[in-house]
């Protein structure tokens, strides 16, 4: 069935809505309006503004309140329009989804699916090009995901609703009008495994989200020049599937991580501090990040193509651990 | 006002009582090392607890402050969880892990002990909606400061709940300072229930250091609530009589405004309106005193969580 990631999107939210009578989805202008991604479009008519609920641009208060609701027994999907308003929310989801069940010594759990749009790409200037799916996945309590691909954008957000702890979902809005081919019937998938998305065995690609199209793109390109890149799709970016990250880096015995996030102190980081830790001695090559510069993305077409991960860059990185 | 029957005058004394001796032995407790981190004393405040709880159903929510110790043992989690909590023991109302400014209990409902300033709101409308979608006629009492009212999570919540119409009751505790910084010092309006009567929903201010003022102001609130008429925002006028945590000087306010409040003790102003006698007063403390002290050995006795454990609850399921 061709398909797109948001219309994926859109399917999973109108099945969870339908499946389970505890779960709404709110947040801002997901009713009436269908959605700034038009994520919702049509499912505020179909089940009303109870369970397709609009909200004041109140992030703190919704996002508290969607914590609250499922601390009350309800299964809330909160829909943070970017991440860069998840910022007015951080406290809601750093000292009360996060803490909540460890510090009540277990009594409490916080079942809520919070989604967000992230990712620069679109010339939408400094505060409307973060990718702060790194800051969350600093988080202990939080599980962050990042589905880069239809089946994953159809079926993360099920397994997410089951699970008793606070889930956040990083849609990278680039990847919302990608198309292609999702098999009938698909339905949830894990959010505990990373996934090879291209097999190799000369240099080991690990990447997540937007980046993944690129980094696949990158691959190809590599294939032309006879280098067989395996490019590793994170998926899930806490807690991070450490023996995936290792696994293939044994196998290939070189890596570069792919990130749209800042270098310093990124989901990248972590990804080379984990394989110098416990993989060093499978390493044949120093590892290379390729990530955004580090710069508030700015507004003009040219430069904020330099300051973001692009296929030519992820090719030069190869052939620089490649060939030194 | 409801008339003050003998009964219900004597429970809200021995409840205002409680919180007083277990939080003068919390102080001495601290100085011996026994308790450590912050420690918020509500000493002053304790009418507010002791008058809102009584008018709650066991099935309704409380969301309170890091000054929480007085809100938990009205509400009913047993004192000697607070205790054990206070001191850091697995046998600890939070199994040990949230100390003096978080106290949680499933079984009342009680949600914290969040010691972020206004971070309460907003799960307690959350907890509203739930009930509201649920078609259950619970309330959820929140708890919080004046310093809550100038953040924007209170506005946004009073917004919020107004807007959605939930059973939230707003109880502003105005103990005239957020920490060092009087009201007047830190808010362009310091007429709270007109800012509150700005969301649209009826608020209203109370004598804090009136407990049965407290109760009747809670009551009618809470059966507007029930009613179905949405939220309600009570101002209830108090102060503190200690210090904002153990580490405060006390360098902003005068020693005779404090002595002018303790003149309006709310313990010593129901014990005269009951007229309860040296010998009645005397009996009354001495079994709240025996509660304090059942509730020190208790902690004493309590075990520390084994450090296995650390990570245990962060999250309900390990990955595979």
């Amino acid at each position: 069935m061709k398909t797109t990631y948001r219309e994926c999107v859109r399917q999973a939210l109108r099945e969870a809505l339908l499946r389970d009578p505890r779960v709404f989805l709110m947040g801002e202008d997901v009713g009436r309006y269908g959605g700034c991604y038009a994520c919702s479009k049509g499912l505020h008519d179909e089940l009303g503004p109870e369970r397709v609920r609009d909200t004041p641009l109140s992030e703190s208060a919704f996002v508290g309140a969607g914590i609250g609701a499922a601390l009350g027994g309800m299964r809330p999907i909160v829909e943070i329009m970017t991440c860069n308003f998840s910022l007015l929310a951080l406290d809601q989801i750093l000292n009360n989804a996060a803490t909540l069940r460890h510090m009540s010594g277990g009594q409490f759990e916080v079942p809520v699916v919070i989604r967000m749009a992230t990712g620069a790409g679109r010339q939408l200037a400094a505060q409307h090009s973060h990718s702060l799916e790194g800051w969350y996945a600093h988080i202990p309590g939080l599980r962050v995901v990042a589905p880069g691909t239809l089946a994953d954008a159809r079926g993360m957000l099920p397994t997410a609703l089951a699970d008793p702890d606070p889930v956040l979902i990083f849609e990278n809005a680039l990847l919302y009008n990608l198309e292609g081919e999702l098999p009938e019937g698909a339905g949830a998938v894990d959010i505990d495994h990373a996934c090879v998305r291209r097999p190799g065995s000369d240099v080991s690609l690990v990447t997540y989200g937007g980046s993944l199209p690129k980094t696949l793109a990158a691959a190809e390109v590599l294939a032309a020049e006879g280098i067989s890149a395996e490019v590793l799709d994170l998926r899930v970016l806490r807690p991070l599937d450490g023996a995936a990250i290792l696994a293939t880096v044994d196998k290939t015995k070189r890596l570069v991580v792919v990130d749209e996030g800042w270098r310093s102190v990124s989901l990248a980081a972590e990804v080379v501090a984990r394989v110098a830790e416990e993989g060093f001695f499978s390493l044949d090559a120093p590892p290379v990040r390729v990530c955004s510069e580090e710069v508030p993305i700015p507004y003009p077409k040219h430069l904020e193509d330099a300051a973001l991960p692009q296929v030519p860059k992820i090719v030069r990185a190869v052939r620089q651990v490649l060939h030194g | 006002m409801s008339e003050l029957t003998r009964e219900r005058g004597l429970r809200l004394l021995r409840e205002m009582l409680r919180i007083r001796r277990f939080e003068e032995r919390c102080a001495e407790l601290y100085q011996a090392e026994k308790i450590r981190g912050f420690l918020h004393l509500y000493i002053g405040e304790e009418a507010i607890a002791a008058g809102v709880m009584p008018e709650l159903l066991p099935d309704d929510a409380v969301v309170a402050t890091y000054r929480e110790h007085g809100h938990a043992l009205a509400r009913g989690v047993a004192m000697n969880a607070v205790m054990a909590e206070m001191y850091g023991k697995w046998e600890g109302a939070s199994r040990g892990r949230g100390g003096s400014m978080h106290i949680f209990d499933a079984a009342t409902r009680f949600y914290g002990g969040n010691a972020i300033v206004g971070g309460g709101l907003p799960l307690a409308v959350g907890l509203a909606l739930a009930d509201a979608l649920q078609k259950q006629s619970r309330v959820t009492a929140c708890f919080f400061g004046d310093g809550a009212v100038a953040e924007g999570e209170f506005h946004e919540s009073l917004n919020l709940a107004a807007l959605w119409k939930l059973p939230v009751l707003f109880l502003c505790e105005n103990n005239l300072y957020a920490m060092g910084t009087a009201l007047e010092r830190a808010q362009s309006q310091v007429d709270l229930v007109a800012k509150a009567a700005s969301y649209a929903l009826p608020a209203a201010r109370v004598d804090g250091m009136d407990v049965v003022d407290v109760g009747d102001a809670t009551r009618s609130a809470v059966a507007a609530i029930r009613r179905g008429e949405g939220p309600r925002f009570l101002e209830l006028v108090t102060y503190r009589f200690r210090a904002h945590s153990m580490f405060d000087a006390e360098l902003y306010r005068t020693k005779s405004e404090v002595a002018t409040w303790r003149a309006r003790d709310p313990i010593a102003l129901l014990r005269a309106r009951l007229d309860l006698g040296e010998a009645a007063m005397a009996a009354l403390d001495a079994e709240v005193v025996s509660e304090v002290d059942a509730s020190v050995a208790f902690a004493e006795a309590g075990s520390w969580e084994p450090v296995e454990r650390l990570t245990t609850d962060v999250y309900a399921r390990r990955p595979p």
